[in-house]
């Protein structure tokens, strides 16, 4: 039915070829090569095989959707936005790991092929055209990352988060697959073109299946983006796991779940949007507020970038709500900023870390400014971004959301958005004034930093980004604005 | 004559135990066994509907939820079992380093 | 088309009346007695080392573990191999590819001890 599905082409799933072939790679090294200077070279390994992916994704730009595997996967525009995004994250992430992984004694072969892994999994939910193909994208991705947050050395804490995760996740992957199920049933499909055409010609809109399908969906997928009320296991997975890992989550999972949601709320279920963005406005609501506010009691630096990335989630459900082509196109936009600002400050979090989870309290952060300008001026960077004050590019992001809502008549969605990012920045200028204004308590050991040149090297990258982007964003803007052609 | 209506209810009421299992049970294998009654639901489910339907689709679908249910239960697994090693306990409530 | 089943049906009801009489039968005719031997537990006749109830190496564990992920992927294969000639050289290519990322993983937890039962901590 509908689009024209052909054979297999498997170059169209060519990204996720190099990613996994560089994963295996990285295991078959990791075996044979028995020396402990291996370690960078394994990171190395997996870095070329981003760069080679990212090659490929970009040769998907600007051409005619091409589908492969009988119409399951699908390489177009909006497939290599986010193929594009999931490669920036999950690169920086290998920088920032190179020291870290060394430094806290964590199973450098594993913890590369499993990021890769991850990686491979994200980019096959943005190109799924099919249920089946985004939920095997999805359980790629989370299986990894159930393993990657528990795999800091000799840490229950580690393990406890590790388990929480599995368990919130596979409870989640429960409900999505229920919903999948009863959109089957309703749909007769699992293709999501199909199940767009069939419900854009018949009568069915009020079945009672696809009704209790569509919640059961937005369920699962509100689990991965941590939506309020199914936000609980956030802040415990993010302040447990590794912290290259929790940047990585927040930012990754965060953008692969949204793509997928976009995919199959703004595109299949299109005809249900009535129904869907009443709950996504309660959810958007409840999201950032819920964020915003937990966020501001927060001691832990990990745990309240938690909150935080909770929040930032409920900022993108407004684009989501507003839709059309300027609210969607603001969603893009807002991830590929929060990506770059957020796995800047969890560069920053990762330099201060000292092994054993030390000086993740948010105390141990006074006075580094001073002794450290260039990484406290970097981390006031990202803290300003994140909060939206303007000239970065977290300003123009919330500014794109924002506008989108009001030129779609969600005045009051806005106007809770704007107060709640009030709130924010209590918090966020909180941690640049205890770095600058604040003197270590006396007797308390002064925070040693810890550097490493690729953290450097990510460090750079995510500054140059925030603020060109907040300067000169209209060609990333139009590069978002071109990826969503097809929802329109 | 028992017709899809029927396995669908069955299917329903199995989700339901599962998921009431899950917020009941304090053991964490007992937890995990309640996710995977929730998993076979939807895939009894899956294949009713493939069946009314005439379409092949959901039971290709069950393949890989069974396949993907044992690479979960095998992470699952390990992660439970790396975990009694370090506190001797399995129960969900004891873990408490992170606040739940 | 119900008619088919009659007899299965008949043969259900048979058989579970048989199982419930010798049940009832053993109760009410034989004699009980619990002799030490008779209430140890049953190891294949074996006489039992230990308790039951004893903590084993977790090495069952791990081969369990990876005996279910790999048991599971055979599961492909039944498919596969009933349409295999439909699908021509391009099914074999595929099948090989599956079965190669599988043999990666093989080797992968061979080397890495995951197999040895020895003295190798894990």
């Amino acid at each position: 039915m509908g689009i024209e599905t052909g054979t297999v082409m498997l170059s169209i799933i060519g990204p996720e070829v190099v990613l996994v072939l560089a994963a295996l790679g990285i295991m078959m090294t990791d075996l044979f090569v028995k020396s402990d200077s291996e370690q960078p070279f394994l990171m190395w390994i997996g870095f070329v095989g981003m760069l080679g992916a990212l090659a490929v994704s970009a040769s998907f730009w600007g051409k005619e959707a091409a589908y492969g595997f009988y119409g399951m996967v699908v390489a177009d525009n909006f497939s290599a936005f986010f193929t594009t995004l999931f490669l920036i994250a999950g690169g920086l992430t290998l920088l920032m790991s190179s020291g870290y992984v060394r430094a806290q004694g964590i199973a450098a072969g594993e913890y590369y092929t499993l990021t890769l892994f991850a990686t491979t999994g994200m980019v096959l939910m943005a190109q799924s055209t099919d249920l089946i193909m985004l939920f095997l994208g999805l359980e790629v991705l989370s299986v990894s990352l159930y393993v990657l947050a528990g795999m800091a050395q000799d840490s229950t804490r580690s393990a406890e988060s590790s388990l929480k995760y599995f368990m919130l996740g596979a409870f989640s992957t429960g409900f999505l697959l229920y919903g999948i199920a009863l959109l089957y049933g309703a749909c007769g499909s699992t293709r999501l073109a199909d199940i767009g055409s069939v419900l854009a010609q018949k009568q069915i809109l009020r079945e009672p299946m696809l009704l209790a399908g569509m919640g059961l969906l937005l369920t699962g997928f509100g689990f991965k983006i941590a939506m309020a009320p199914f936000h609980r296991w956030a802040p415990d997975v993010y302040e447990g796991a590794p912290t290259p890992i929790t940047g990585f989550m927040s930012v990754g999972v965060k953008a692969a779940a949204f793509a997928a949601l976009l995919r199959v709320f703004a595109g299949s279920l299109a005809a249900l949007s009535p129904h869907w963005k009443e709950l996504l406005w309660i959810g958007s609501v409840l999201t950032m507020t819920i964020g915003n506010v937990a966020a501001l009691r927060q001691t832990n630096i990990k745990r309240m970038l938690a909150y935080s990335s909770i929040a930032h989630a409920g900022y993108i459900l407004i684009g989501v709500v507003a839709g059309g082509s300027a609210g969607t196109g603001a969603v893009l936009y807002y991830l590929l900023v929060y990506t770059l600002m957020n796995i800047g400050a969890f560069a920053v979090v990762i330099t201060i870390e000292q092994k054993g989870e030390k000086n993740l309290n948010l105390s141990a952060y006074a006075g580094i400014g001073s002794r450290h300008l260039a990484l406290g001026a970097a981390m006031a960077v990202f803290m300003f971004s994140l909060a939206g004050i303007p000239p970065f590019s977290g300003f123009m992001g919330k500014f794109y959301i924002f506008s989108a809502a009001v030129k779609e008549g969600y005045i009051g969605l806005t106007i809770i958005a704007v107060l709640n990012s009030l709130v924010s920045v209590y918090y966020y200028l909180r941690v640049t004034v205890m770095m600058f204004m604040q003197e270590p308590e006396s007797g308390a050991e002064e925070a040693a930093v810890f550097f490493h040149p690729a953290l450097a090297g990510v460090l750079l990258i995510a500054i140059f980004f925030t603020v060109q982007m907040g300067l000169f964003p209209s060609s990333y803007l139009q590069f978002a604005q071109d990826s969503i052609k097809m929802f329109l | 004559m028992v017709g899809t209506t029927q396995y669908l209810v069955l299917g329903a009421v199995l989700f339901c135990i599962g998921v009431a299992g899950v917020f009941i049970r304090r053991n964490a294998i007992v937890v995990f066994m309640c996710i995977e009654l929730m998993l076979s639901a939807v895939s009894l489910t899956f294949i009713a509907l493939s069946r009314s339907q005439g379409s092949i689709d959901g039971q290709i679908f069950v393949f890989f939820i069974m396949t993907v249910a044992a690479a979960e239960a095998a992470v699952g697994l390990a992660i439970i079992l790396s975990l009694y090693r370090r506190r001797q306990t399995i129960n969900v409530d004891e873990f408490d380093l992170l606040k739940w | 088309m119900n008619e088919g089943y009659i007899p299965i049906l008949f043969m259900l009801a048979l058989a579970t009346a048989f199982c419930v009489v010798v049940v009832i039968l053993s109760r009410l005719v034989g004699k009980r007695q619990d002799s030490s031997e008779k209430l140890m537990a049953y190891e294949c006749g074996n006489i039992p080392t230990g308790n039951a109830r004893q903590r084993f190496p977790i090495k069952f564990y791990i081969i369990a573990m990876l005996f279910i992920v790999f048991d599971i992927e055979a599961m492909f294969l039944y498919p596969w191999a009933v349409i295999y000639k439909s699908l021509k050289l391009f099914g074999l290519i595929e099948m090989v590819l599956f079965v190669g990322i599988l043999l990666i993983g093989f080797i992968y937890i061979w080397k890495k001890g995951a197999l040895e039962w020895g003295s190798r901590n894990i």
